[in-house]
């Protein structure tokens, strides 16, 4: 049960996104990819779902390599969420949350108890099922979005900066809703951000990423103890003040 | 979200429920054609009265077209019966086949076309000017010309491209004039009146010969045939209708020259409809009581409205399932994207006239090269609509479905195709409105609808039938463009 990439290589036209990456993403742990626009992070997402194709190397998942006759089986043991949230605007929540569950043929009674479980584990008002995407707040879409995500009940969950374009408020509430989420449903989760705060009160595990390939992996001591390259001290201390709280009394 | 699929599927049933129940096909009618200009369609009416007062159903296309149309759409068998003019047969149609005014009914009995007549009278060609001018300048016959090469013609747009016309004319009489225009008949008399032309080709037994006391200059060269009125019709009708056929010889020498001006004075001047004068001139000469009655202006909108629809209707709704489907292909694949964009642009660049034209070798005349001409031209903006609406869809949205494991089909019916809803609707709106507008041009090659009394008032120089067709056919633009934006809170999803 988990995602493991060996040697991938991924690139566009010129650029290089992925260099040789080699990594596996453990059972049941929050791993948090980190590190500057353009260093790969999203693409290694992207890859997962199979958005896109690898140039060289092995990705598995579950210990099965995506091909096109395993996909959409894959897809379905596969939660992401994404920045923008990517809810379908003509839908509404319930809609949204339930598309996939009714092709895949939940009857109404499974699709509403599981939606009943949804909304208390992520908080979401129940009187706004019936809205459509234009009329929920940012932070009330980002929850439909994890509930769309959750509803067949994933074993991986991808979030791509699902917190990227709250304003602080509504991020610091949905931090920690989503901890709690991740805390109780134990899945094998990867998440992306360029916020450093964000990584280490998530992760079980960092995953500092420069052009293509891990600079660093492991917790934020180690990072602050020993860092593996100068750019490891010049990431952190360019985000230091806001992980004094967690690391400095 | 279902709903609005259900919504666009009955919007097309009702659309085509339409159609057949407004528009039921009428079989075993004698159909009747004419030329555009009033005397033909004077005889047409007459032979189709006359064939209505045999109990015999008659089904009258009036304006048809210039003389090759109609003789193709004999030969084709879209009709059955029009007037012609023995010099236009044997100069412009026979041409080739060494026809003379003697062996003229054995040669047509080659193609199976019978003739009866002559009517009567002879309808030639003729050169005419303003007396004033004429005189000012001396010009008595056609030869004068010579000596005036600055003169202004302006020739019926037939004339001027006819074996027995303009050019075989100006060959004949060694005319020098450059200034040569062609425009439309009716028009070149008020061309003359103003003073913008000097001199045009005028039928003998115009009414406005007398009316414009114009001088007819005389053919010293005798280049230009006889041209008596007969009856053209197919053989075959000799068995199926032989008391028609039977019945319609009465009209052979019935209709001497006089008469025949005096009944294009009565329209063209007294303003009194074709189908009165013409039950006149039966009422009078045989006796016959046609089954003349004025039509009222609510029943011939009703006939012109209906026809209107039908083109309009068939036309969108075949466009519409069809572009939809191209405009998906469009989107999918761009390299045949490209090929079908470029295609339908380029349709949409011939010129509405003229595409109706191109449609009369392919399929004839009538309401089916009309809707074919619509259906290519309302093709363009809903493909282009549909194709944009989808490339406008965020990637983000696009590949949320994919990675919920939605397959292809799915993501364009439950996500794409609505989304791009508003666009394609725009799309179809465009395509409405600009096809009940061009469908006014359908009359032009028989397809009937609101382009008729337009063509009628232009002939007859009638304000009021013109507005007649003008009118209803801007209402029916206005209609459409409302009930789209009505459909529109039917069809687009609520949340866009």
């Amino acid at each position: 049960m988990s995602i493991s990439f060996q040697n991938v290589t991924k690139s566009f036209n010129d650029t290089t996104a992925l260099k040789n990456f080699s990594f596996e993403f453990k059972k049941g742990q929050t791993s948090v990819l980190i590190g500057s626009s353009g260093c790969g992070k999203s693409t290694l997402l992207r890859l997962v779902v199979g958005l896109i194709k690898h140039d060289s190397g092995t990705i598995l998942i579950d210990n099965r390599a995506p091909v096109k006759s395993n996909l959409s089986f894959l897809r379905k043991k596969i939660g992401y969420v994404i920045q923008e949230g990517g809810l379908f605007p003509h839908l509404t929540t319930k809609e949204n949350v339930s598309l996939m569950a009714g092709y895949t043929g939940w009857d109404e009674t499974k699709i509403n108890k599981r939606i009943s479980e949804l909304i208390s584990l992520t908080k979401f008002p129940k009187d706004l099922l019936d809205r459509y995407p234009s009329e929920l707040s940012g932070g009330q879409k980002q929850r439909v979005s994890l509930m769309r995500a959750l509803m067949l009940d994933p074993e991986f969950l991808l979030l791509d900066e699902p917190l990227g374009s709250l304003d602080p408020l509504i991020r610091y509430d949905l931090q920690e809703d989503l901890k709690d989420i991740f805390e109780r449903l134990r899945k094998t989760v990867i998440l992306v951000t360029h916020d450093l705060h964000e990584a280490v009160f998530f992760a079980d595990e960092i995953i500092l990423m420069k052009e293509g390939s891990i600079v660093q992996k492991g917790n934020i001591n180690e990072f602050l103890k020993s860092p593996s390259d100068p750019f490891v001290t010049k990431f952190i201390n360019a985000q230091r003040s806001e992980i004094n709280f967690n690391n400095e009394n | 979200m279902k709903i609005n699929f259900k919504s666009v599927g009955s919007l097309i049933f009702i659309l085509l429920f339409l159609t057949t129940a407004l528009f039921p096909q009428e079989k075993s009618a004698i159909k009747v054609g004419s030329k555009k200009f009033t005397e033909n369609v004077l005889l047409g009416e007459i032979i189709t009265q006359l064939i209505t007062s045999q109990d015999q159903k008659v089904e009258y296309i009036k304006e048809l077209g210039g003389t090759r149309i109609l003789w193709n759409a004999l030969l084709n068998e879209e009709i059955d019966i029009y007037p012609d003019y023995t010099g236009t047969i044997i100069k412009e149609i026979l041409v080739n086949k060494n026809a003379n005014k003697d062996n003229l009914k054995n040669k047509l009995a080659e193609l199976n076309i019978g003739i009866i007549g002559p009517l009567g009278f002879n309808n030639t060609y003729a050169i005419g000017m303003k007396q004033g001018l004429a005189e000012k300048l001396a010009i008595e016959k056609i030869s004068d010309l010579k000596n005036h090469p600055s003169l202004a013609l302006g020739f019926t747009n037939e004339f001027m491209d006819r074996a027995d016309g303009w050019p075989g004319l100006q060959r004949k009489y060694q005319l020098p004039q450059t200034n040569v225009t062609g425009l439309d008949h009716d028009l070149a008399y008020k061309g003359l009146a103003s003073g913008s032309i000097d001199a045009i080709d005028l039928y003998s037994t115009d009414a406005e010969i007398e009316y414009y006391n114009l001088k007819v200059l005389k053919d010293d060269l005798h280049y230009f045939p006889d041209y008596k009125a007969v009856i053209l019709y197919r053989k075959e009708l000799e068995k199926t209708y032989p008391g028609i056929i039977k019945k319609l010889q009465i009209l052979g020498n019935s209709i001497p020259e006089e008469t025949m001006i005096k009944m294009n004075s009565e329209v063209k001047i007294n303003k009194k409809p074709e189908s009165l004068v013409a039950s006149n001139f039966l009422n009078r000469k045989f006796s016959i009581e046609s089954s003349y009655q004025p039509s009222k202006f609510l029943s011939r909108l009703w006939h012109n409205t209906k026809q209107h629809l039908f083109l309009v209707l068939i036309s969108l709704t075949a466009a519409i399932l069809f572009s939809i489907p191209l405009g998906i292909i469009a989107f999918k694949n761009k390299k045949i994207g490209g090929l079908i964009l470029g295609v339908t642009g380029i349709i949409q660049t011939i010129p509405s006239l003229a595409l109706l034209v191109f449609m009369i070798p392919l399929l004839g005349i009538g309401s089916y090269p009309a809707i074919s001409a619509l259906f290519l031209y309302s093709l363009l903006p809903i493909v282009r609509n549909t194709h944009s609406g989808l490339c406008e869809i965020p990637n983000s949205i696009r590949e949320s479905a994919i990675v919920l494991g939605l397959s292809p089909s799915l993501i364009l019916k439950k996500i794409e195709l609505p989304l791009a809803s508003r666009s394609i609707l725009a799309g179809i709106k465009t395509s409405a409105v600009i096809n009940v507008g061009t469908a006014t041009l359908g009359a032009l090659i028989g397809a009937g609808g609101y382009g008729q009394p337009i063509l009628t008032g232009i002939r007859l120089d009638d304000i009021a039938l013109i507005l007649e067709g003008a009118i209803p056919a801007a209402l029916l633009a206005l209609l459409v463009q409302w009930i789209f934006d009505l459909s529109e809170k039917l069809i687009i999803p609520k949340g866009l």
